[in-house]
């Protein structure tokens, strides 16, 4: 697709802008938008936003969620949605520090434990929305009625997780060369980010590769653009959906493991409106809950644009808690409008 | 659902057709839910008639706060039905605006003391504005669905990141508290009467969705844009407009639950007030059978499946239930509702009672 703009580029600026996919267009303007944004905010409000560990520090905060935007874009780009993401994510905190704290259980055990549980909620709620053609909607509904419920059955109360190995691992920090900067006392502080992130940027360069370059990434572009026409082509229309699910619920459970190694606790409350987050960076980064658009870049991009303007609205001393609800909606609205015009003009 | 139409074997025998008909599921729920707190419990159906602290006399029962409870839930189910069946997406934002309907009804009332000794206006002035603001925020989100052709769910989702928000903004973050005993009244009891008033408030929505419903062209038109909104332009309907109508009726029940539950406490709680209603009504529309991807509706389906979800809440409530832990069960009751409603699995049954029947014959 880049070659084709390239071959384009010489018939002007229109003629480059008509020739896109809707994927590119949409994944150009989430980009444009984030640097702009980026770009404003180091100018406007300086300071906080020149250094680099500021950069680093969303990446932390949001590796958690860039993992579960990815899961959600999947299920997107076929069509579908899920909404139990946020529930796993507390299920997995909840289920790995009793492990940990109650049971004296050591990490490793407690990844597989994250994946399992990860794991069963997509495989069952792929049946459901596959081979039972139950709407997504409801099934993950559901699922995240029991996600959200079973936490709080495991244990009630939020705790601090003191296991040794855990609490290691959780504050091992990588430094990154050359980025760090003077603090206040006039020392130099080495920029560092967390685990965490490693997972996150392995998790969105392997589903990058799969859904450009591998048959089955082809194969969800054509059930979530057209089920009736990749039925014809031959395609597994179901047990794509199927595995579309079973990866989300796969990517939730490691989002649910990495949101726990940032947060080191277990509770109830953990990841509330995750799913929403979620969905709402999958929509900024381009993709389109009517199937078959999408890309796992630009949610990447898409999640960063979301806690960015997250940042500026608290830096800019708007520190009462309902701005940063009002901003993120009036973003949403805002990016909805601009694809359903742009999607609706080019069509035209 | 379509399913009535299909071709029936001469003499179909009565268990087939009732298990086809729309209100089977949510009234077959009910009477299972019933059964069971007969077998465990027959306390569960005691109605007491008791005397509240302010000497009115009162019921009060597990049955009486299902209806209680139950008819927020069955007016928003209204609303929502009509919404699920033009866009063939459902409104998740109504809890949001619930919460800003309560803070614009106690923002006229209260004005801006937040303690005032009497109302600044008329309850019925407050409910007016609540009502109006309610419509616009629900044409809102109908604009950006007709006009702007986004999903339902996601331009709902808007409203409910920023609604709670908005909601506290409305009343600068406070906390106002009416101090009229009248406005209890419609969250309680009215004086005499010993029934809660929700109940009532319901009665009269649902009437008067039912006389819309049975004098206008609200049904059909719906129905026409949710099945197939293409062929209802070409028939002249304006698609747009019916479904923001449909977004505007369901603004209009948010604004009257938003008045329900203000005056249950005579306060509002940004943050816990009306959570996660929005998911009871879409359950109560699902469970009533009705398609969640548009076209054919029924009401009555809807609003029994309402009380059967509060049904449902106050079954597990009595077994002890923490409320914290209530979605992990209401979430495999509505799995298991769910799926023996789905059209794949009900296929396959009917498949097998044709099998076991000619084995039968042979």
């Amino acid at each position: 697709m880049s070659s084709n703009n390239k071959t384009s580029a010489s018939g002007g600026l229109g003629n480059k802008f008509k020739n896109m996919t809707d994927t590119n267009l949409l994944l150009t303007i989430t980009i444009v938008v984030f640097l702009l944004m980026y770009v404003g905010a180091v100018v406007f409000l300086g300071s906080g936003f020149r250094k680099p560990q500021t950069f680093f520090n969303i990446l932390n905060a949001q590796a958690a969620l860039i993992i579960l935007s990815c899961g959600m874009s999947l299920v997107m780009i076929t069509k579908g949605i899920d909404i139990s993401v946020g529930g796993v994510t507390a299920l997995v905190c909840m289920c790995c520090a009793v492990y940990l704290d109650f049971h004296d259980g050591n990490v490793f055990m407690a990844i597989v434990i994250a994946l399992a549980i990860g794991l069963g909620f997509g495989l069952v709620q792929g049946f459901l929305v596959a081979y039972l053609e139950i709407q997504p909607f409801i099934v993950t509904l559901a699922g995240m009625f029991f996600a959200r419920g079973m936490t709080t059955i495991v244990n009630t109360d939020p705790f601090n997780v003191a296991n040794e190995s855990f609490v290691a691992l959780k504050g091992t920090r990588i430094v990154v060369p050359g980025m760090g900067s003077v603090n206040k006392l006039g020392n130099y502080v080495d920029a560092y980010i967390e685990i965490g992130v490693i997972v996150a940027l392995v998790v969105v360069a392997i589903l990058f590769v799969m859904l450009k370059w591998t048959k089955l990434g082809r194969q969800f572009y054509a059930v979530g653009g057209n089920a009736q026409s990749a039925m014809m082509l031959g395609i597994n229309v179901k047990r794509t959906k199927f595995l579309a699910h079973l990866f989300c619920g796969l990517l939730a459970g490691i989002g649910g493991f990495v949101y726990f190694m940032h947060v080191g606790s277990g509770s109830p409350s953990h990841a509330t409106g995750a799913e929403m987050n979620a969905i709402a960076s999958s929509i900024i980064g381009g993709t389109m809950l009517t199937g078959g658009v999408g890309n796992i870049f630009g949610t990447f991009v898409g999640v960063l644009s979301l806690s960015t303007i997250q940042n500026i609205v608290s830096s800019a001393g708007l520190d009462d808690a309902w701005w940063t609800g009002i901003t993120i909606a009036a973003m949403l609205c805002l990016f909805l409008i601009v694809q359903s015009v742009v999607i609706s003009r080019k069509k035209k | 659902m379509g399913t009535k139409e299909l071709k029936k074997p001469a003499g179909g025998n009565n268990f087939t057709k009732l298990f086809k008909n729309q209100i089977f599921i949510p009234l077959a729920a009910l009477l299972l839910l019933a059964l069971f707190n007969l077998i465990a419990d027959p306390g569960f159906f005691k109605i007491t008639l008791g005397y509240n602290n302010l000497g009115n006399p009162v019921l009060s029962g597990f049955l009486v706060t299902i209806l209680d409870s139950g008819s927020e839930v069955a007016i928003l189910a209204i609303g929502m039905t009509l919404v699920t069946a033009a866009t063939g997406g459902q409104d998740i934002s109504v809890g949001a605006a619930v919460a800003i309907a309560g803070s614009v009804l106690l923002r006229v009332l209260c004005g801006h003391n937040t303690r005032p000794e009497t109302l600044q206006a008329p309850i019925i002035v407050g409910f007016l504005v609540c009502c109006v603001v309610a419509m616009l925020f629900g044409a809102f989100n109908g604009v950006l669905v007709a006009y702007f052709k986004i999903q339902p769910m996601v331009a709902t989702l808007i409203l409910y990141t920023a609604g709670r928000s908005i909601a506290a903004w409305i009343n600068n973050n406070e906390l106002p508290i009416v101090n009229e005993p009248s406005f209890g009244y419609f969250g309680g009891f009215i004086p005499g009467i010993p029934i809660p008033t929700p109940f009532f408030i319901a009665i009269i929505c649902m009437v008067v969705i039912g006389l819309v419903l049975k004098f206008t062209n609200l049904r059909l038109y719906t129905q026409a844009v949710g099945i197939n909104e293409n062929s209802s332009r070409l028939n002249g309907l304006n698609p747009q407009i019916i479904k923001v109508l449909s977004f505007v009726i369901l603004g209009l029940c948010v604004a009257v639950v938003g008045l329900i539950k203000t005056s249950r406490v005579s306060s509002i709680n940004y943050s816990v007030i009306a959570k996660d209603i929005e998911m009871d009504a879409i359950l109560a529309v699902a469970l009533g059978g009705n398609a969640l991807g548009g076209g054919k509706f029924n009401m009555t389906a809807s609003i029994i499946g309402a009380y059967v979800i509060q049904f449902l809440t106050q079954t597990l409530f009595k077994f002890n239930v923490k409320s914290t832990a209530l979605p992990a069960y209401k979430a495999v009751v509505v799995i298991v509702l769910v799926v023996i409603s789905a059209p794949v699995v009900r296929e396959w049954f009917t498949a097998t009672m044709k099998k076991l029947k000619t084995k039968e014959a042979a």
